[in-house]
């Protein structure tokens, strides 16, 4: 991300820039044709438009889910189905046109990629522009590289992973996505390499009246360990947006995986993503999550912990303002004993925001010994804005420890006084404050990110206070 | 020079607007001066100071606020504070999630109005934490999570003390603690205080004057100043409380 904060500018939105791209090729709409036309491009092999035509018909049979924020007015036939950037996928970001990376620039992606990543993908629309891994990581066996080409390049990993983790029957949107999946990133981390620095792929969303449908599918073979870190932005436009991504990640036996998400997707932005992780013995998936953007969001990482000792930590923080309804949480289906589920949610909302927190726990008969504690906290910053939590627990044992805290809070009066009393002025002073709310979540973040998410919270803040 | 010069100030509380506080109150201070003011409870006291602050609890119905030559009757809080303002509360805040560091560098980088480089600041925070017998440590803690009264106090005095006012009002800042941290407020205070600024001290007790170089002791009932003296003033009225005070009258 944005690895600096320039002192003394005005606060810009940096996500909020606009680019004028020609794209090569732009579909709208949802049909037979638009999709024989997406896979002709790409050259696929024939199963996988098959596979496509068959998420197609699914999609339309599927309906909307009867709960959460309502997303009726999504016309899907008013939706850029696929939009192709003027650009290859290029190794070095010299090769990439000058209008697509100077937004990179300015989110900071190649300058982060060259001090603290092992290898950066990023998209623009619906390809991947830009994919590159370090040398010494490749010829170790890590696999990083577009999703698109790894249906062709490795064969035996897609067809023993992909849809198999989030099948395509799971729910309506999903299968939208099957449908026109486009882009997105591939990883394999071979047995017992441990990778010192992140992998991070950034997905932006330029074109008014776009959708987005990246597949992201991670494999962190056995004793293991990555962090993938994944940002998502776009500028806001009057027309909708969607955003229908997969993520399907596998933690192999004593591996570890950090996935780490900022999401600063913009307010016309539906955000129906799905993402799911099955955990093998004594591994461990770590889902960090700042959600910041979109109109609706609706995401709630499934973790599936089926080896004996496997584990599930959620670090989450959503800020919703003035017409986001951001519906997030945690499922996690503990399915071996000793399993641990461990989740510290927090969420601010203003003017009128909405953050639902969602927890759907799931204890096997067989999975003894399970421990699972959530903690949900909420800030309100006027009276206004909504936050609710909607725990939901399935437990076949009796020999588990659950806990689950949640509470509600105010900015209080008095704080802001006193704050004001030391010369901040109304919005430095609930800025502190809010950021003193999110810091035990934020320290979590990677460090630029951390910084990142406290500019934002700035930015959100700016003028609406007071 | 006048510093602060309050005239017929009279309030109201916001929740309670039958209830008048203050009523006609007159006060000047003067460059290099400190002042006491002193009275039974309720009179008013904690009022005044919040009242100059334009607190959100109360409402002003007559009178004007004079510091340093503007006029601050009307000013938000945070304008108060940045021409010069400043006060110890009685009851300090807790900011969880803010480091005491993180703290500190906010309100002195608004102070300058720039961002200061981290490791003079630094240096300047521990000389003054060394001063007030306050632990480097507490720079990591949360700030005043978890501070006894006593060092929530000391951490107002440290906060002074790094801003520099022209005029700092101490509501009861001695209430509360033992006699080695009124110390070490009072010598907080001396290292604060020149010829060019002032110090209004809100107290109930004498203790807190012992050591500083009192001009003028004023005593506050039913929201005016009644009576004003010098430090003997503030003795007398602990030998004798307000009532034999009051009956003088």
């Amino acid at each position: 991300m944005k690895t600096r904060v320039e002192e003394n500018t005005t606060l810009q939105n940096i996500y909020d820039i606009k680019t004028k791209h020609e794209f090569v090729d732009k579909e709208y709409g949802l049909t037979k044709e638009t999709i024989e036309k997406i896979s002709a491009s790409k050259n696929e092999p024939s199963w996988v438009l098959e596979f496509r035509l068959k998420a197609l018909e699914l999609f339309h049979e599927l309906k909307d889910p009867d709960w959460g924020p309502d997303i009726s007015y999504l016309d899907i036939n008013k939706i850029a189905t696929y939009v192709k950037p003027n650009s290859k996928e290029n190794k070095s970001w010299d090769d990439v046109p000058d209008e697509i990376k100077n937004v990179f620039d300015k989110l900071g992606i190649p300058e982060s990629e060259k001090e603290q990543m092992a290898g950066v993908g990023a998209q623009f629309d619906s390809e991947i522009i830009y994919h590159n891994l370090e040398d010494k990581l490749k010829e170790r066996g890590v696999i990083y590289c577009n999703f698109d080409k790894a249906i062709t390049l490795y064969p035996e990993l897609i067809a023993k992973y992909f849809a198999k983790i989030v099948p395509v029957t799971d729910h309506k949107y999903i299968a939208l996505h099957y449908a026109l999946f486009s882009g997105g990133s591939f990883i394999y981390i071979p047995k017992g390499i441990k990778l010192e620095l992140p992998l991070q792929s950034y997905f932006r969303l330029n074109e008014p009246g776009a959708g987005q449908f990246e597949h992201t599918l991670i494999i962190v073979d056995d004793d293991a360990s990555l962090e993938f870190i994944e940002g998502c932005s776009a500028p806001g436009y009057n027309d909708l947006n969607l955003h229908a991504g997969c993520v399907e990640l596998y933690v192999g036996k004593n591996a570890h995986l950090r996935f780490s998400t900022i999401e600063n997707w913009s307010k016309n932005l539906l955000n129906l993503n799905t993402k799911k992780c099955i955990v093998a013995e004594n591994g461990k998936i770590e889902w960090i999550m700042g959600s910041f953007g979109s109109k609706v969001s609706m995401l709630y990482p499934l973790s599936v912990l089926n080896g004996e000792y496997a584990k599930a930590s959620y670090t989450l923080l959503s800020f919703a303002g003035n017409g986001q309804n951001l519906d997030t949480g945690l499922k996690v289906i503990h399915n071996a004993p000793n399993t641990t589920l461990y989740c510290d949610s927090k969420s601010i909302s203003k003017d009128g925001g909405i953050c639902t927190f969602r927890s759907n726990v799931y204890v096997a008969k067989k999975a003894v010994n399970a421990n699972i504690a959530i903690s949900c906290e909420s800030l309100m910053l006027d009276s206004i804005s909504r936050s609710d939590t909607i725990p939901v627990s399935n437990i076949n044992n009796n020999q588990i420890l659950f806990s689950h805290e949640a509470s509600v809070g105010k900015i209080s009066p008095d704080m802001i006084y006193y704050l004001m009393s030391r010369g901040l002025s109304e919005k430095e002073a609930a800025a502190l404050i809010v950021e003193g709310f999110a810091e035990p979540i934020a320290k979590s973040f990677p460090v630029e990110y951390a910084v990142e998410m406290n500019r934002l919270i700035n930015l959100e803040l700016e003028g609406t206070i007071g | 020079m006048e510093l602060l010069n309050i005239k017929d100030l009279a309030t109201i509380a916001s929740d309670d607007q039958n209830k008048k506080i203050l009523d006609g109150l007159n006060l000047t201070i003067n460059e290099g001066e400190i002042h006491v003011i002193m009275g039974p409870n309720g009179g008013g006291k904690s009022t005044l100071a919040n009242t100059i602050f334009n607190s959100y609890r109360y409402i002003k119905t007559n009178g004007s606020i004079i510091f340093n030559g503007e006029d601050i009757t009307n000013k938000s809080t945070d304008e108060i504070a940045r021409l010069g303002l400043f006060m110890s509360f009685q009851h300090p805040v807790e900011l969880p999630g803010v480091s005491e560091t993180n703290f500190l560098k906010a309100i002195k980088d608004k102070k300058n109005n720039e961002h200061q480089d981290v490791f003079a600041l630094q240096k300047e925070i521990k000389s003054k934490m060394e001063a007030l017998n306050i632990d480097y440590d507490y720079l990591k803690r949360e700030f005043n999570v978890g501070f006894s009264g006593g060092e929530k106090k000391k951490n107002e005095i440290l906060q002074m003390m790094l801003l520099n006012p022209k005029l700092v009002i101490l509501d009861e800042t001695d209430s509360g603690l033992d006699v080695d941290a009124i110390k070490t407020v009072v010598k907080g205070i001396n290292l604060y205080k020149n010829d060019n600024n002032a110090v209004l001290i809100i107290t109930h007790s004498t203790k807190i004057l012992e050591g500083l170089n009192v001009n003028q002791v004023h005593v506050l009932v039913n929201g005016k100043i009644v009576k004003t003296g010098d430090a003997n003033l503030a003795y007398q009225i602990e030998r004798e409380g307000y009532q034999s005070l009051l009956n003088e009258n």
